[in-house]
């Protein structure tokens, strides 16, 4: 089962391959990894989504595991929390004149846009959750896809809620998460 | 206004720095320079692996923050066995390398190799500082971080431009680390959680890992297994945190360990996992380890929770904090049915045990152990290699008291234990210390010989030759059918070697010389080394087969004894 995480990290130099390095040491697989700054410029802010074989334990043993690197500020686990989540594709489309008005139809479906037109190609930006990607993806390919890019997935709960966080960390949640813990099945 | 090189001795006279072991070289001649103006002094060690386990065994027994230095490139990969080797055992050294000018960095310059990205996995932290006014806020924060929370060792890289610029030294009065902030203790609904299950239990045991040595846990611990009259099993690493001659004491636990601690642990209803964590040469096999048992585990270090074990009761938090609030809420509890059990137990155990062999004039390394057990009260700092005499001193060289037993558990680094001894005497120079290694491991770190003997380090060296390395012969005789496989060893003349390098030495080859040669290293003053030719394939009992259960031990054979 797949798990979605946002950690919190300092902003400094080599904390991307520090996380990365974990995930490859400790035999996790990565799906997708998307990071930027936040509105604090101290703070770059992390989703990872992270197949999980073992389902909690797993992702227990993931937080627990970033705690362990000291520019990791806060880690959550909002895989069960109702969240906004989006993940954004460049398609470039190869695509005669005469048929753009296909691609514009298509896009026009899935609320993407046509960002660039060239003679023979167009690129198409679409913003969506992964299956909504996937979907217009599968019906441009027949047209011939040339490239294609994503950010890989981001994410936000909604509301004023957090996610999960199973290991006492900052913030103040140190007991609530214990109990989790605590709570756990093997 | 002050060097780079000159805030970084600042720094370490202000961290209580005492020793520093090293090796100077092109990237770190800043740092080298300036050393001489500061009232620190240096060791210079043969290979920078000896000063990284020096740093090491200062570090285990001084309980402060060990430091070693070397240059870049070949320096500081060098020193990488001993970093891995301080990392798995959770130890706190701060290693400290030259790196090349920072606008030569990526460049493939002389001597330059990605240090910080090696070491990344075997550090608690490292840094890469580029300029000489990111100096002491580092030095501050790696010397918190090495000692505090699951302590651990730290390096810094500091580029050759930062050791020689200029920069306004401020000392920081307090680490800004928004995202490391170590649990001390564990809330009271958990410890009620905890208290619940000790209650119910008919039969627990104590498990006693280095954690209860690291957080200075020992009264306290003393204190829960007196109350609740509970067993105590140590791990490789937690001997000598609770007494060995106490009669709640099991010894050690594991792949090598009593075999009546291992029966205690499978039979328990209740297993207390004290700093410690579940590695595989404890459990055995986990399909079937304690099945019966529920488990409370405290640690510090929650991704050592339910990692191997599932925990029932897991308790995050400083070990000696965790037990001084858990003992007042603990009732008192008689277990004399289930001491009686492991008592007879043990007392089954005697008649394998090889203490109780008649004297055949042989050599037995076991032996040997106990010999220098006796002769130093059980009293003496005691560092080993790694490899079958290991597994001896750790069952023979009973510990009464805490932080003597220097050994490399996780990592499992041949050649620590002569560097380690080195170290330890810095700590502890008015101590007697022992390092114990076989032919195999003493081999390569020897080169230190000369560095005890340049330091006048009083360690005495015992090397229990086998010309074999004795462990992986072991198991080439029990699990390859005694096909050996490279583990057919010739060594040089040890006390040729020793006397090159102006050490005394003897070697021993019967029985009846042991102690007289033990006495006579013990009177001699500075550095001196024992051959001891041994017994060429004894083996260690028990053994726990890989992939078999923690009670399906391979046994000395009885008719053995006697």
């Amino acid at each position: 089962m797949q798990h979605t995480f946002i950690a919190l990290v300092e902003n400094k130099p080599g904390v991307l391959n520090r996380v990365a390095s974990l995930f490859r040491r400790r035999n996790f697989n990565i799906e997708s990894l998307a990071v930027g700054r936040t509105e604090n410029p101290e703070v770059s802010r992390m989703t990872i989504v992270v197949h999980c074989p073992n389902g909690e334990v797993d992702a227990h043993k993931i937080e627990a595991n970033l705690y362990k690197l000291i520019n990791v500020i806060d880690v959550q686990d909002v895989t069960h929390q109702p969240s906004v989540t989006r993940d954004l594709a460049l398609i470039k489309v190869r695509v005669e004149p005469e048929r753009r008005a296909e691609v514009n139809g298509l896009a026009e479906i899935f609320r993407a846009r046509i960002v660039d037109v060239a003679v023979d190609s167009v690129i198409v930006e679409i913003t969506g959750t992964e299956d909504k990607i996937e979907g217009m993806t599968e019906l441009l390919r027949p047209l011939g896809i040339v490239e294609m890019v994503r950010t890989g997935q981001v994410s936000m709960t909604r509301g004023v809620n957090d996610g999960v966080r199973r290991v006492p960390g900052v913030n103040g949640h140190r007991v609530d998460a214990m109990t989790e813990m605590l709570a756990m099945t093997p | 206004m002050k060097k780079g090189a000159e805030i970084l001795w600042e720094c370490l006279v202000r961290e209580g720095v005492e020793v520093v072991f090293g090796y100077p070289g092109g990237a770190i001649m800043p740092v080298y320079d300036a050393m001489l103006n500061y009232p620190i002094h240096h060791v210079l060690v043969r290979h920078e692996q000896g000063a990284a386990h020096m740093a090491d065994g200062y570090a285990r027994v001084s309980g402060k923050v060990g430091v070693a230095m070397a240059t870049s490139g070949p320096g500081a990969t060098n020193l990488v066995t001993g970093i891995a080797t301080a990392m798995m055992d959770s130890v706190p050294v701060v290693f400290i390398t030259g790196q090349v000018h920072a606008h030569l960095v990526g460049g493939d310059a002389f001597q330059e190799t990605d240090v910080t990205g090696i070491t990344l996995p075997i550090t608690k932290h490292n840094y890469l500082v580029m300029r000489a006014d990111e100096i002491a806020e580092v030095v501050r924060e790696a010397f918190f971080i090495a000692r505090s929370g699951r302590p651990g060792p730290v390096l810094i890289d500091i580029c050759k431009n930062a050791q020689i610029e200029q920069a306004e030294f401020v000392y920081p009065e307090e680490v800004k680390l928004p995202g490391y902030q170590p649990m001390t203790h564990s809330p009271r609904n958990l410890l009620d959680d905890a208290v619940k299950l000790i209650e119910k239990a008919q039969k627990p045991v104590i498990l006693c890992g280095h954690g209860v040595l690291m957080s200075k846990a020992e009264e306290a611990l003393m204190q829960f297994a007196v109350k609740t009259q509970t067993p105590v099993a140590c791990t490789l690493l937690g001997l000598g945190a609770f007494p060995a001659s106490d009669p709640l004491a099991l010894g050690m636990m594991g792949m090598h360990g009593e075999a009546y601690a291992n029966m205690a642990i499978q039979n328990s209803d209740l297993i207390l996992a004290f700093g410690m964590r579940f590695d595989d040469r404890v459990t055995g096999t986990l399909k079937t380890y304690a099945p019966n048992a529920k488990k409370i585990h405290i640690e510090i270090d929650p991704s050592e929770l339910h990692k191997n074990v599932y925990a029932d009761a897991p308790l995050v938090g400083d070990l000696n904090t965790v037990l001084t609030d858990l003992v007042p809420l603990v009732d008192e509890y008689d277990h004399t049915e289930w001491l009686d059990q492991i008592n007879d137990w043990k007392n089954e155990v005697d008649s394998r045990s090889i203490m109780n062999w008649d004297d055949n004039g042989k050599l037995q390394a076991a032996h040997l152990v106990a010999d220098i057990w006796k002769a130093t009260g059980g009293d003496a700092i005691v560092t080993t290699d790694v490899g079958q005499h290991q597994m001896w001193v750790a069952q023979y060289y009973a510990l009464d008291k805490p932080n003597r037993w220097i050994t490399s558990g996780g990592h499992g680094t041949m050649g620590f234990g002569l560097p380690s001894a080195i170290g330890a005497w810095f700590a502890h120079k008015d101590e007697e210390i022992w390092a114990v290694a076989g032919d195999g491991g003493f081999q390569m770190t020897a080169a230190e010989l000369t560095t005890a003997v340049q330091e006048g380090a009083n360690v005495k060296v015992a090397i229990m030759n086998n010309n074999f390395l004795g462990m992986v012969r072991q198991w080439q005789e029990f699990f390859c059918e005694k096909r050996y496989s490279a583990v057919n060893m010739i060594t040089p003349d040890f006390v040729k070697l020793a006397d090159a390098h102006g050490v005394p030495a003897r070697r021993v080859t019967k029985r009846e010389e042991v102690n007289d040669a033990i006495e006579w290293a013990r009177k001699t003053k500075g550095p001196v080394v024992l051959e001891f030719l041994v017994e060429q394939e004894e083996a260690v009992y028990p053994l726990v087969p890989p992939g078999a259960a923690l009670d399906e031990m391979i046994r000395r054979p009885v008719k053995q004894a006697g």
